[in-house]
């Protein structure tokens, strides 16, 4: 039974294998690119099969034998929970690598091969990741992943911005990282075993150990912290826009960020024992959605407003699991990393097309490219959660799961976020897509290798929502004026963004010059980089310093002591060699003498 | 006389040649004072082999002298071949292994 599910992780493996072991098939670049395209169609093509019969797999393999049972096993886990991920990671998988053929045309076919083994690798990595049936097989997929997202944001290593965003992606996500090996640990020493369904019979029955299962379950959130990019961790996020726009999409919608909130979801009956660190989950989601939409709203390079729009939908899906409504965080999840895909692939055809990312040197986009304009348009309208597309239902439930588990707090935080979501996407709509055209841009409609993946993005994103009104579950969540309210909030937000970039209103001017102290703190992104850069480089220097003193005074002073002592004495000794034969016979006599003396002495 | 006057004797030319090799600063000087000490050691082994009754000491008294004769010849070669290249025999001048 577990064949299926294999074939889903075996069949981009094989790939990445292929591609990484026979290099004149690497190098021969788009080639690589079908050979992947293909792995992974087959995987989508299994995927979807498993999610619409509904099949349910748990199979385990030992993987550490010991005498009571083995202490850590291999398998895979099918359930509505990873059925679903499998379907989006291999779907925006396939899209965004046919969407690259295109995107990346101009690399040299070495790179373009090297680029799609990475895309293998990080399939196979997510997949896995998803299938994992315990914490241990998880964290092994877990760090997987981090290392292929360093690779892929890396990919134009030689761009010094580049290596530093793939380096401070891999340091921040693994100080996350840290705590989740830690705890998983620390669960293993408490219960014996690191997989899911004895650990959740466990936690049904009651026989997990009340004291220690808090630090533990906060341990394991710190590696979703990292992952998902939530503050303080969510550093590394906008950064990560070096590179490629496809790789973008990937890790914003599917891939990698997705982990974290996967992580939770997955192990919400631990977590639902610890009611302390749940409402510390609320809470962190809701600041973090707060403040990467206020980062947004100040940003003018197109990727790096959806990159913090990703951090702020990250914040609401840990808001939701957090609230103890994980289905409605998921299924945000799911609706999200379709639209946010559509969102990042149609931004990349417009960076192709004119190779900025400034969005004030763009304008009047629509005519020009209108294909890539009704993508990004219909996915802003998606993400501001506007009826009936995805967005809507979904962010509804979380709102509704939210306010459901008594949280006032953190829904207010997500209501006011829903305003501002709605401005910072409509202010890049009105800037960019609308307005007058830029005079040194020359926009192109994409080729049809982008704008088909674009397409079905589209369809994709309206044919969920409207499935979800046909099926009234709409209705379900939350009380009456929830709708309303949020719908207002959104039409609120899209009118001053018209307000202010497109009538550029008095009233709205003056409003901005008021908040202009506050754009100023969010445009420095809060300190918070720069803090994590000069504690970074304090410890560093602080660090480099001792080495330093110890390497220059101690392992230097030592060697330079042993040459000193050793020239001095030599120095001293070459006295002692005046060259005159008699000043040695001199010597040779002393020494006779003292012979002799010494003789009469002993023989005495 | 005895044993001990000739032991004396030889004591008092052997501390002479000893004393000329290390105050002289002629080379020839240095060298007449080696062969009063090589003589210094054939008094003894005629005293001994006299007042012992055994010849081995004559014997290599004999050596002594033939190898003294090589030495001196080989010696004052030296010294005139040091005189050919640097005008001088003063020992004080030849430091060329001064360290």
């Amino acid at each position: 039974m577990a064949g299926p599910a294999l074939a889903v992780l075996g069949l981009p493996f094989a790939a990445f294998v292929l591609l990484a072991g026979v290099p004149p098939l690497r190098r021969r670049g788009r080639l690589a690119g079908a050979l992947s395209i293909a792995a992974v169609a087959g995987a989508l093509g299994v995927a979807l099969d498993l999610w619409r019969r509904g099949i349910r797999v748990e199979a385990r393999w030992t993987w550490i034998p010991a005498d009571g049972g083995p202490v850590a096993s291999v398998g895979v886990l099918v359930d509505e929970l990873s059925a679903a991920m499998l379907v989006l990671v291999t779907g925006i998988s396939f899209l965004v690598q046919v969407y690259s053929l295109s995107y990346l045309d101009a690399e040299p076919p070495p790179a373009l091969g090297r680029y799609y083994a990475y895309q293998a690798l990080f399939a196979f990595s997510m997949l896995g990741l998803v299938l994992a049936p315990g914490f241990l097989q998880m964290f092994v997929f877990w760090e997987l992943v981090g290392l292929c997202s360093y690779l892929l944001i890396g990919y134009w290593y030689a761009r010094p911005a580049a290596a530093r965003a793939a380096v401070k992606a891999f340091w921040v996500t693994k100080l996350g990282d840290l705590g989740f090996v830690v705890g998983i640990v620390m669960l293993w020493g408490a219960t014996g075993t690191f997989d899911f369904a004895p650990l959740f019979a466990l936690a049904a029955r009651g026989g997990l150990p009340a004291e220690g299962l808090g630090a533990i379950l906060l341990l394991v959130y710190l590696g979703a912290v990292g992952k998902s990019a939530q503050v303080p961790l969510h550093v590394w996020l906008p950064d990560a826009m070096e590179g490629p726009t496809p790789v973008s999409a990937l890790i914003h919608a599917a891939t990698m960020v997705t982990a974290g909130v996967f992580l939770v979801t997955r192990a919400m009956p631990l977590f639902a024992l610890a009611p302390d660190v749940l409402a510390l989950v609320g809470w962190v989601g809701a600041i973090t959605a707060f403040l990467a939409a206020t980062m947004a709203c100040v940003e003018d390079d197109i990727k790096r407003v959806l990159a913090y729009s990703t951090v702020s939908q990250l914040g609401y899906m840990m808001a939701a699991a957090g609230a103890g409504a994980p289905e409605a965080g998921f299924g945000h999840l799911l609706t999200h990393g379709v639209f946010k895909a559509l969102l990042f692939l149609a931004a990349g055809a417009v960076i192709h097309a004119l190779g900025t990312n400034d969005i004030f040197r763009m304008g009047g986009l629509f005519g020009a490219m209108w294909q890539t304009g009704t993508a990004f348009v219909v996915g802003s309208l998606a993400l501001a959660g506007v009826w009936p597309l995805a967005g809507f239902f979904s962010k509804e439930a979380v709102l509704a799961g939210v306010l459901a588990g008594g949280r006032p707090g953190p829904f207010l935080l997500l209501a006011v976020t829903t305003f501002l979501t709605a401005f910072y996407m409509f202010r890049v709509v009105f800037v960019a897509f609308l307005g007058r055209p830029h005079p040194g841009a020359h926009p192109h409609e994409a080729p049809v290798l982008m704008t088909g993946p674009l397409w079905v993005l589209i369809a994709l994103t309206v044919g969920l929502g409207a499935r979800a009104a046909g099926d009234g579950t709409a209705a379900a969540h939350g009380p009456g004026w929830l709708a309303p309210l949020s719908l207002g909030l959104a039409a609120a937000g899209v009118l001053l963004a018209w307000a202010m970039y497109r009538r550029q209103a008095p009233a709205a001017l003056r409003l901005a010059g008021l908040l202009a102290p506050l754009a100023f703190v969010a445009r420095k992104r809060y300190g918070l980089d720069a803090l994590y850069a000069a504690a970074y480089r304090g410890a560093i220097l602080g660090l480099s310093l001792v080495v330093g003193w110890v390497d220059r005074y101690v392992v230097d002073g030592l060697v330079n002591l042993w040459s000193a002592l050793t020239l001095r004495g030599g120095d001293l000794l070459r006295r002692v060699q005046s060259g005159r034969a008699q000043d040695y016979v001199y010597g040779v006599a002393f020494g006779v003498l003292v012979l002799f003396l010494w003789a009469q002495w002993v023989m005495r | 006389m005895g044993l001990h006057a000739y032991l004396g004797l030889a004591a008092v030319v052997f501390a002479v040649g000893l004393f000329g090799v290390l105050t002289r600063r002629n080379a020839i000087g240095i060298l007449l004072g080696i062969e009063l000490m090589l003589n210094a050691v054939n008094i003894n082994l005629a005293a001994f082999t006299r007042f012992h009754g055994d010849p081995t000491g004559l014997v290599f008294a004999l050596f002594t002298i033939a190898i003294t004769v090589a030495e001196v010849g080989v010696g004052l070669a030296i010294v005139i071949a040091i005189f050919r290249v640097r005008r001088t025999v003063e020992a004080d001048h030849l430091t060329l292994l001064r360290g």
